[in-house]
């Protein structure tokens, strides 16, 4: 219990570090915000109007804490570009860039814990040989790369789905899930490459260990050492490891969604960054920081739920 | 037998080494030739000449405004090259500083500074760039500054593990005893016991700053039009995929042997030692 609490405090240090550099970075750009809402034609009168009650004048760390305030209670500020509440612009599409993350971490998990225990069972084998070089290829194509090719293998060869015709969950979600399949798959491939050469290491390197030999001296056969004693310990880092390639999974849709033409959060980043809409960009941003910080905070539970070991050092 | 020929012979034993520095190899003859040489102006288009196939003429074929592919890949791949090598500096230089700074004095300073590379580690890199660019304006200079900045937190917790793993090493104690001064303990007597771990390092995040730069200039944050880069022809290049595959293979493949290349060469390095 020490240990989590531990944990959600340096969580907490994180965020407020975090929005910090955020709202510093973006309070440091050259131009007025008010300038930028009412145009260059404004009166000077209006332009110190709207600054005063837009809080413009205040100084830094007073307009830092408004704004995370605010955001923490959900209100992200108005877009320069369409006068409508940021929020508004971003909650429909996150369920969208979601979803997409999380069917491509399944993926990962579902299809790289298989194949690593296999290739670490028969280290040294044809199987093992092949995997690996496999993966050393698979992990050096950019998901960009891989998902025009996917795209153009099942979209336009085979004719599995339409690339460009994204189907909101709105609408049809089975035709939704079924649209976000290739895109999964092109982000989640060089992260099933990793977690594989990652997990074969691990097991291998666990299964050299004396405890394996004491199980084996047991009586136990290599299936009983391997699932029951090696696994446990060799899934550890790996997991680690996984919350990690959650946090980039939510960044790498960014690039995935533009392959694929999905109406996802990467549509309205890069188009807001481009227009200089800056609550918008600020506020994205933001909101994938808190999805990365929070994925790390439980990844440390379950760490310490598996492994009683960890805290007790400190 | 000399050294030399002894080193040649390891490395023809290991299919990886050797793959890696055939594949790499080749590249850099590519980029190399580049700077001397190139079949056609990269930016030169020409009307009658659009989207062909491979051919003598153009051994990439050309894209959509008649330009050659291979010229603009030969351009391109330049690009990435350095802007590669800029990021993996700036960020092993700026990295190894900060890391075997806190690493070694550790307390209060250590405290603060991790909490704010923490906090950079928690972002991802693509998304640290976008702010970057976000704030300065796209262009190369910035994706190079950006592309830096995101790479520092990485190689300043790996340096500092290393740093806090040696500092209570007998080493350590003895040249303290001798009255070394901390800056040349650090740089002197610390640093190069790391190499290992700092070697292949850099090379993961060399391979790391080449899909990072392809990814955020397939974007079109990187280097602008009309000047080539890998990243751009891909976007450009993926809606003629079924009139003319090459002009979207051509780039796409150059990327994946330039990681390949130097993912192989780490591999072998590591399976070296």
């Amino acid at each position: 219990m020490k240990y989590i609490i531990k944990k959600i405090i340096s969580m907490i240090i994180t965020l407020v570090v975090v929005s910090l550099c955020v709202f510093l970075a973006f309070s440091i750009i050259p131009g007025d915000p008010a300038l930028r809402m009412l145009g260059t034609e404004a009166s000077p009168e209006l332009i110190a109007q709207t600054r005063e009650r837009m809080g413009l004048n205040d100084p830094f760390f007073i307009r830092y804490f408004r704004w995370f305030t605010a955001f923490l209670k959900g209100d992200m500020g108005t877009s320069y570009n369409y006068s409508v509440p940021v929020s508004g612009m971003i909650l429909g599409k996150i369920p969208i860039t979601l979803t997409m993350a999380v069917m491509s971490f399944l993926l990962t998990i579902l299809i790289s814990i298989p194949l690593g225990i296999i290739t670490a069972k028969h280290e040294g084998g044809i199987l093992d040989k092949v995997i690996t070089v496999f993966n050393q290829i698979i992990m050096a194509i950019p998901p960009f790369f891989s998902g025009i090719i996917i795209s153009f293998v099942f979209g336009m060869v085979l004719k599995v789905f339409t690339p460009g015709g994204f189907i909101s969950y709105k609408d049809n979600f089975g035709g939704f899930i079924r649209y976000l399949i290739f895109p999964a798959v092109a982000v989640a491939l060089p992260k099933i490459a990793m977690t594989v050469k990652m997990l074969r290491g691990s097991v291998i390197d666990e299964a050299a260990k004396d405890y394996t030999r004491t199980a084996y001296s047991r009586g136990n056969n290599t299936n009983g050492v391997l699932y029951r004693h090696v696994l446990k310990n060799a899934l550890i880092p790996v997991i680690t490891f996984l919350g990690m390639v959650l946090a980039d999974m939510i960044a790498g849709s960014i690039v995935i969604e533009q392959v694929f033409s999905i109406p996802g959060i990467s549509r309205i980043l890069l188009t807001s960054i481009s227009n200089r809409d800056y609550p918008v960009v600020e506020a994205i941003i933001m909101g994938i920081a808190i999805v990365v910080i929070l994925t790390n905070l439980l990844v440390d539970i379950i760490y310490r739920i598996i492994d009683p070991r960890i805290g007790i050092e400190e | 037998m000399n050294n030399s020929s002894r080193i040649f012979k390891k490395i023809k034993k290991d299919p990886y080494l050797m793959a890696g520095l055939i594949i790499t190899g080749i590249i850099l003859l590519m980029i190399i030739v580049g700077l001397f040489w190139m079949p056609y102006e990269p930016t030169k288009m020409s009307a009658s000449e659009k989207l062909q196939g491979i051919s003598f003429k153009h051994i990439m074929g050309t894209d959509n405004m008649g330009r050659d592919v291979f010229s603009r890949v030969m351009y391109g791949s330049r690009v990435t090259l350095l802007i590669a090598i800029g990021t993996v500096t700036i960020g092993a230089l700026a990295g190894t500083v900060i890391g075997a700074l806190t690493g070694y004095y550790g307390g209060a300073f250590d405290e603060v500074v991790m909490r704010v590379i923490d906090a950079l580690f928690a972002f991802p890199s693509i998304l640290l760039a976008l702010v970057i660019v976000s704030v300065f304006g796209t262009g190369w200079v910035q994706l190079l500054m950006s592309l830096g900045i995101a790479f520092i937190p990485s190689f300043a917790r790996i340096v500092r593990g290393e740093v806090l793993r040696c500092r209570n090493m007998d080493y350590v104690a003895s040249a303290k005893l001798q009255g070394v001064s901390d800056v040349r303990m650090i740089f002197v007597h610390i640093l190069p016991n790391i190499k290992g771990v700092m070697a292949s390092s850099i090379l993961i995040g060399f391979n790391n700053a080449v899909l990072a730069e392809a990814g955020l200039s397939y974007l079109g944050v990187g280097s602008q039009p009309p000047y080539a880069s890998l990243g751009k022809m891909l976007s450009d290049a993926q809606q003629y995929m079924f009139t003319t595959p090459s002009y979207c293979l051509c780039p796409g493949v150059v990327i994946v042997l330039m990681v390949l290349g130097f993912s192989f060469l780490g591999e072998g390095i590591r399976r070296w030692e």
